[in-house]
């Protein structure tokens, strides 16, 4: 078929507003949050309702167009950077909360209601929706299914994959496959929904997603602790959890991150400190005085200078806004800023600072590493200019190496970010030759043509 | 016209700040324009990846991005809250002054600019004519907002409730003005922008009665030329150093301590655009960086100069709407709130989204009524739910804006200048 008739069958479907052919709109849909080269689709389709969209993932498939939704386009892995020639389908305009119910406490959502609103709607009826992804304000919710996005409330709440009760999607067909259900419990068939859980795009293409709610914590209470060493503060870590605490939230930022947002926000930060901990206990607020307490005697016997608790939502808020400066703040230093997303085991931390180290001197470049200590998930950040071409080549070289460390130590390629593009290369060492065989007999007979989001994840 | 290689060229110069941007995509979830298209090509990350495409040559359609660059309030909202510190407005306004210069100004951005703005006596001459003719095009729809539409059919109006040219402009009332320093002790030069001027000149009056009742002197010279942000928005360089030229030679002839002003769009203008955007002689750039460092917002000076502080609450209510160029580019959100709260008999009810753009983003409105309209609702609507009976901001551009779709909304909310608000209050 002829490039514009094939735009008329598309305009056909979704009305020819929600149709992008021209240059530029191209290109604004050729890159996402990765630091990777951007690649031009050959056309942007927007549906806006469920019969649209199945309708426009048949019209690839028999066309063999290669198709790659985007939600909001902010995965750090090129997950959403488009095939060459391919077609981009966007979903926000499937952006409506079909069903939120208060009883039975889940919700039913088009993929491209974005993270933050959704959790809001939800707050409002009472009822408390805990993936919060760094990006939740903009992030979509087939984003976060897609990419299984984690956030900080991971440690004690877990990650999306934790909440989705179902997915219905729409396979290269045009069928609707349905999983899952709006019970608690379901066991009917293959755990299709499973599947579809940080599959990227390349399995179906999501049409509805059924979350699960839960009710709202009662209190909380955050505090931040000083270390001497990284050592410290990482066996501090371990030692709560030993202690059967679990925090919702306990992040980690190192001196050179504190440092750096001292410098941006000038809010008093210890910039001598080694490491700091971020900690915050919630639940019922008996529980919560008693927890924090606890936390605030672990922390002191394992070294912390000094403990300071949140009295009050101002003082609360100062704690966490540290930890949300942590990013603008280490951006701001270089043009370019990669954001890696190295996860070990939680006992492993210590060890992975100490190759975090030896990375940053053996390439010999800046890293600021903060993250997720609670669930041993680190955002190494490595700061540089792309235009650079010798230092960007030891960039790729230092990104290798945080890989290879992670792994040993018995970790994993990414904690939440994905694999996309830009870490497929390195799915054989984490899993196994046989591993990504058979994830590619799967794909290809659910899309024996291959056109969902190809070259991601398995390459 | 130039080849597209120069062009690209010419934006490689914004390569340094281009590269800043990070790609997150944050921006998505602050830009009212992205709110309501939804197009990557409508927010801050893909107009920047487009002139980024441009300049590497990337891409070969001036053109469509040159139309998707001017699809923008200019609002701010996107350096504000973005997380890597990309100076958007910089580069966003250095862009439209290279596309202009690729382009050429439209002939009747020309005609306006340079026949008119850049004339302040003709300019003045002529709307004094139009503000004494316009009742023959247009008619009256709401009495209390003091608004109108078209009589006939009129393209650049279209379906618009628009408020009239004063009948009397303030500097008709008040060509110019240079009183000494009372009990304050302090003088302020008092740069009135035009849209206080020819449309609000009661806002301009408040100002002077509210100075003087604090015994502040003032100093306000005669023909004053507009502060030059339409010239520059449209990348009209030429025209906007003309103007900065005219006001520098004015301002620079009296002494004063501050320079205030009560149009929010002006006081941005002057502070950060004048000594940043002018490409005269260094020597009027530090005139400039002098100027810009004592001008301030209205309520600013009243607050942090003067101390004026709130009173007791109560009386009628009142609802802020933040104008961007006073909250995003100069951070000031919480000095006209308490000028609010220091006016006698206004209570101050805070509206959902206060911060967010009225929609009017200057010449925006006329290129993309229906655009600048769908935004403005969403802003209506958060005003009228807030239940205040009158709505107060710093900025006339925004009272025009608020004013048109109050109109068309049948609302029954007053639109006011916070100064107007104390004014009456001294009275
Ligand atoms: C500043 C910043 C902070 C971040 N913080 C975190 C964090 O704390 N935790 C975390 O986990 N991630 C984080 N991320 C990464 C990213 O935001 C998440 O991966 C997010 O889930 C992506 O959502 P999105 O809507 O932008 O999806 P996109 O980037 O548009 O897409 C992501 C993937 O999902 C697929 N997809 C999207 N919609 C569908 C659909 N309907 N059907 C099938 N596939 C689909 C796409 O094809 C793509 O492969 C962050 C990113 C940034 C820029
Ligand atoms: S928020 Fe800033 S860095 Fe992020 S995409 Fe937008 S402009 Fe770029
Ligand atoms: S200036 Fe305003 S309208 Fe323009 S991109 Fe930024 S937020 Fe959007
Ligand atoms: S109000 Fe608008 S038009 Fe006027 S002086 Fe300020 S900017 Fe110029």
């Amino acid at each position: 078929m002829s490039n514009t008739a094939l735009i008329k069958e598309f305009e056909a479907i979704v009305g020819a507003d929600n149709v992008m052919t021209s240059e530029t709109d191209r290109h604004t849909y050729s890159y996402d949050a990765a630091v990777l080269d951007s690649v031009m689709p050959a056309l942007v389709v927007r549906p806006t309702n469920s019969e649209q969209l199945g309708k426009a993932v048949k019209l690839c498939n028999d066309n063999g167009l290669p198709l790659t939704v985007r939600g909001a386009g902010t995965n750090l892995s090129g997950g959403t950077i488009p095939h060459p020639g391919g077609v981009v389908v966007l979903t926000n305009g499937l952006n409506r909360i079909l069903e939120l119910n208060e009883e039975d406490m889940y919700a039913v959502v088009e993929p491209g209601v974005v993270t933050a609103q959704f959790a809001a709607e939800a707050a409002k009826r009472g009822l408390f929706y805990p993936p919060d992804p760094g990006s939740q304000t903009v992030s979509t919710i087939g984003g976060n299914v897609a990419e299984n996005a984690g956030g900080l409330r991971g440690l004690k709440y877990g990650v999306t994959k934790d909440y989705v009760m179902g997915v219905d999607f729409w396979d290269v067909n045009g069928e609707l496959i349905h999983s899952g259900s709006r019970t608690v419990k379901c066991v009917t068939g293959y755990n299709l929904a499973g599947l579809m859980v940080a599959s990227e795009g390349t399995l179906g293409v999501f049409d509805k997603i059924i979350l699960k709610l839960i009710p709202p914590v009662k209190a909380a209470k955050s505090m931040m602790a000083i270390f001497p060493s990284m050592k410290a503060a990482s066996e501090t870590v371990a030692a709560i959890i030993a202690n059967k605490i679990v925090p919702a939230t306990l992040e980690l930022m190192d001196n050179f991150t504190i440092r750096t947002v001292e410098n941006f926000r000038k809010a008093g930060l210890p910039t001598e400190a080694a490491a700091l901990l971020l900690i915050e206990v919630d639940g019922h607020p008996a529980q919560v005085e008693e927890d924090a307490i606890k936390v605030e005697d672990i922390c002191k016997q394992n070294k912390a200078s000094e403990v300071k608790v949140a009295n009050d939502a101002a003082e609360r808020d100062a704690v966490w806004q540290a930890r949300r400066d942590a990013l603008p703040a280490l951006a701001k230093l270089k043009p370019t800023c990669v954001l890696e997303d190295a996860t070990v085991p939680r006992s492993k931390i210590p060890a992975m600072i100490e190759a975090l180290e030896e990375v940053s001197k053996k390439y010999n470049l800046t890293i600021g590493t903060f993250g997720h200590a609670g669930d041993g998930n680190l955002h190494p950040t490595i700061l540089t200019d792309k235009r650079d071409k010798k230092e960007w080549e030891r960039v790729e070289e230092a990104v290798d190496m945080i890989f290879e460390r992670a792994l040993a130590l018995g970790g994993t390629l990414s904690g939440e970010h994905g694999i996309g593009l830009a870490k497929s290369k390195f799915m054989i060492n984490e899993t196994s030759a046989g591993t990504l065989a058979y994830a590619r007999r799967m794909k290809s007979v659910l899309d024996p043509k291959g056109i969902l989001n190809p070259g991601k994840i398995i390459g | 016209m130039a080849d597209i290689n120069k062009l690209a060229q010419m934006l490689k110069e914004l390569d340094d700040q281009l590269v800043n941007c990070m790609r997150c995509g944050m921006c998505q979830a602050v830009c009212p324009l992205f709110a309501r298209t939804g197009k990557e090509s409508d927010v801050t990350r893909g107009k920047l990846a487009l002139l980024d495409g441009l300049a590497s040559e990337m891409l070969k359609d001036p053109e469509g991005v040159n139309e998707k660059l001017n699809r923008c309030l200019l609002c701010g909202t996107c350096q504000a809250n973005c997380p890597s510190g990309v100076k958007v407005m910089d580069i966003f306004l250095k862009a439209r002054a290279i596309m202009t210069g690729y382009f050429g100004l439209s002939p009747v951005k020309k005609a306006i600019f340079r026949g008119m703005l850049a004339n302040p006596k003709l300019f003045n001459k002529l709307l004094d004519f139009g503000s004494k003719f316009q009742g023959l095009f247009t008619k009256k729809v709401d009495d209390m907002l003091g608004s109108s539409c078209a009589r006939f059919q009129a393209p650049v109006i279209g379906d618009r409730h628009f408020k009239a040219l004063a009948g009397k402009p303030l500097h008709k009332t008040l060509p110019e003005l240079n009183s000494s320093a009372g009990k304050s002790g302090i003088k302020v030069a008092f740069f009135v922008g035009c849209v206080v001027d020819k449309i609000f000149p009661n806002v301009g009056e408040a100002t002077l009665d509210v100075l003087k009742h604090h015994g502040v002197g003032v100093f306000m010279p005669a023909n004053q030329a507009c502060c030059g942000i339409p010239a520059i928005s449209s990348g009209d360089t030429k025209t906007f150093d003309n103007l900065v030229d005219q006001n520098l030679a004015l301002f620079e002839k009296g002494e004063f301590d501050y320079l205030i002003t009560s149009c929010a769009s002006c006081t941005s203008t002057i502070k950060e655009l004048w000594p940043h955007m002018y490409q005269g002689d260094s020597a009027k750039r530090m005139k400039l960086r002098e100027l810009a460092d004592k001008t301030m917002d209205i309520s600013q000076f009243l607050v942090d100069v003067l101390g004026v502080k709130a009173g007791e609450p109560g009386g009628e209510s009142v609802t802020y709407h933040d104008p961007c160029h006073l909250k995003n580019s100069l951070g000031i959100t919480s000095q006209p709130r308490t000028l609010i709260k220091a006016s006698s008999g206004y209570d101050l009810k805070e509206m959902a989204e206060a911060g967010t753009c009225c929609g009017c983003g200057g010449s925006f409105n006329i290129a993309h009524y229906e655009l600048s309209k769908q935004i403005g609702e969403r802003k209506a609507g958060n005003i009228v739910d807030s239940g205040a009976h009158i709505v107060a901001t710093s900025c006339p551009a925004c009272m025009l804006q608020i004013t048109d779709m109050l109109s068309q909304k049948k609302a029954g909310v007053k639109v006011k200048h916070v100064i107007e608000l104390y004014a009456e209050g001294l009275r």
